[in-house]
């Protein structure tokens, strides 16, 4: 082969190779449409809806992303997705209306909060059955687990608490007062610091895991944008958690954080209703599911800017991403 | 005529223009700040008011600063093609028409020469626009910049087009009040330019149905798709067929033969 040949064979390649690459599949829980929607990360368009239970909210992966594991509130369970067929395989008991969870990293307990039955109830994903039921605040919505996985977190909504829960023996061990309707958690990778979303607060506080306490407090102003508009829920960190990414609800943007200095960098115009986002792997994109408009805008995370909206079911929830093979 | 002959000529229209754009310091200044004034203060104002909606070419949900930069690239234009009018108007009252006509070029030829020449001064104007958009914050991808510029000339080429028929239905200088009054403030209210159909319609059907056949907003949507590499056919084929006749009633008014015509100019 010439020398001409070779380098436009290489070249082939390459395009060929970045075209490929990272074709993740986002999968989004349609609150209204009791759906599964699954939007390839690099053409953005819809390759499968899946129809499951109730009122789907909170969805998480399993360690191999094998199993999807879906709080289908409304027929209060926690419904098992396998990913390869698509099909619902088994269901968790999960307790009344469940609606966020967070999965522990031994891949088998799944820490559920029970939004009207002020508990968090935690399941053995082998066994399927219920290993604690632990009292916590009222109204629990988000739900975090340490990386080490010593530590478990339920915010709840009224009561504006994080609850801290020793994952060992899933005692409640202690509590943080922060500002109104907590929605939800998300700790650092090193689980020094834990980030809590305020909706009705318009905050998002920075506690530090150690000793419990509030070290920072984020707020957030939008030109031309009412304060009380202005709800922050979902919180996503880019892997390298240089940024974090914050959705504000009904203020219809995500504002994107600075982690080291926590200043606000930029507030990005998205859906109505932004609540929840999911981050690809590499830490290039952000979706994020608005759940008023029915769809799910694509953040680009070096341009800082919002570049695609992807419609998908009624009233999205939750976001989750399957790394390519 | 032969080729070298009409070039001659052709640089002496566009260098007559573009040297008259230059020394007019305050005519470009003027160009500059009115499209800035609307993206800067009008636009902060009604950014809320716009509500949301994708419609093409859009990917994704955008502020209002964003819509309403094609529809200020056509007002730069609308504005230009009408000050071409007003210049025409100016050269007949001082004479330098009658000497610019009585060239030994057929009269159509001497008329695209003055349209390309206004259209390249817009370009200028435009292109300025752009770049202080850009820096300004508003996110306009770079290709466009490339993309835009053929829908320019072809939006250039409609809206001289028409001032020039203008200027040949204005008797006087005084007169031109009148086309801002009912030529400029109706194209560019009644247009996609501020707001987007579906918004019009929301208030006015009648409206909406103004708005969707006046050719400037098949100009401005020309250019909003052009921005964002894409063709909005429909618009490229009103804004051809516009040109075409605006063109033509232009240079057929422009017919020394024409009582009504040569009564004015002699």
């Amino acid at each position: 082969m010439s020398g001409f040949g070779k380098s436009l064979m290489t070249l082939l390649v390459a395009v060929f190779l970045t075209s490929t690459a990272h074709a993740h599949l986002a999968y989004v829980s349609n609150e209204k449409d009791n759906t599964i929607t699954v939007v390839d990360t690099n053409t953005y368009k819809v390759v499968q809806t899946i129809h499951v239970g109730l009122r789907p909210r909170g969805i998480i992966f399993n360690k191999n992303f094998t199993k999807l594991y879906i709080c289908a509130s409304d027929s209060d369970t926690v419904q098992v997705l396998e990913v390869s067929s698509g099909k619902i395989i088994s269901t968790l008991p999960s307790g009344d209306d469940p609606e966020q969870f967070a999965l522990h990293p031994n891949d088998r307990h799944l820490y559920v909060a029970n939004e009207d039955d002020s508990i968090t109830t935690v399941i053995d994903t082998l066994t399927k059955k219920v290993v604690a039921e632990i009292d916590v605040g009222v109204e629990p919505e988000g739900m975090a687990i340490s990386p080490d996985g010593k530590l478990a977190v339920t915010t709840s909504e009224t009561t504006n608490m994080v609850h801290w829960i020793d994952a060992r023996t899933f005692k409640l061990t202690a509590n943080t007062l922060v500002d109104s309707r907590p929605r939800h958690a998300e700790f650092t990778r090193d689980g020094k610091r834990l980030f809590v979303s305020s909706e009705i607060g318009g905050t998002v506080a920075l506690i530090d895991v150690l000793s419990r306490r509030i070290t920072n407090k984020i707020s957030f102003t939008i030109p031309g944008i009412a304060k009380d508009r202005i709800q922050p829920v979902g919180i996503v960190l880019t892997p390298d958690e240089s940024l974090a990414f914050v959705a504000l609800g009904p203020a219809n943007h995500v504002a994107v954080v600075d982690v080291k200095t926590l200043a606000v960098l930029k507030y990005i115009l998205v859906g109505r209703r932004v609540w929840h986002l999911a981050v690809t792997p590499e830490g290039d994109k952000v979706f994020t599911t608005n759940g008023v408009s029915g769809d799910v805008t694509v953040i680009d995370v070096r341009a800082l800017r919002a570049i695609r909206t992807i419609k998908v079911g009624r009233f999205p929830w939750g976001v989750r991403i399957r790394p390519a093979k | 005529m032969n080729a070298a002959m009409a070039w001659r000529a052709f640089r002496g229209v566009a260098l007559r223009e573009v040297l008259r754009f230059f020394r007019q310091r305050g005519r470009f200044l003027a160009a500059l700040v009115r499209p800035l004034v609307w993206l800067v203060i009008f636009a902060a104002g009604f950014r809320a008011a716009l509500g949301l909606s994708i419609e093409e070419p859009y990917e994704t949900y955008t502020t209002y600063e964003v819509y309403i930069v094609p529809g200020l690239i056509g007002m730069v234009q609308l504005f230009n093609g009408m000050q071409s009018s007003l210049s025409m108007v100016y050269d007949r009252e001082m004479g330098s028409m009658r000497l610019l006509l009585t060239a030994p070029l057929p009269r159509w030829f001497l008329l695209l020469a003055k349209l390309f020449a206004g259209v390249a001064v817009s370009l200028l104007q435009v292109y300025a626009f752009l770049l202080i958009s850009r820096v300004y914050g508003v996110h306009i991808p770079l290709d466009g910049f490339v993309g835009v510029l053929p829908a320019l000339i072809l939006c250039g080429l409609m809206l001289g087009a028409l001032g020039l028929l203008l200027s040949s239905l204005i008797t006087q200088i005084e007169n031109f009040a009148g086309v801002m009054n009912f030529v400029i403030f109706p194209m560019f209210f009644l247009s996609t330019a501020l707001y987007p159909l579906w918004k019009m319609a929301e208030s006015s059907p009648l409206l909406e149905r103004i708005c969707a056949i006046n050719p400037f907003s098949h100009a401005v949507e020309l250019l909003r798709f052009a921005l964002y590499g894409k063709l909005n056919v429909m618009s490229l084929g009103v804004c051809l067929a516009c040109t075409m006749v605006f063109f033509i009633a232009a240079v057929w008014s422009y017919n020394p033969r024409r009582r009504f015509h040569s009564s004015r100019t002699g």
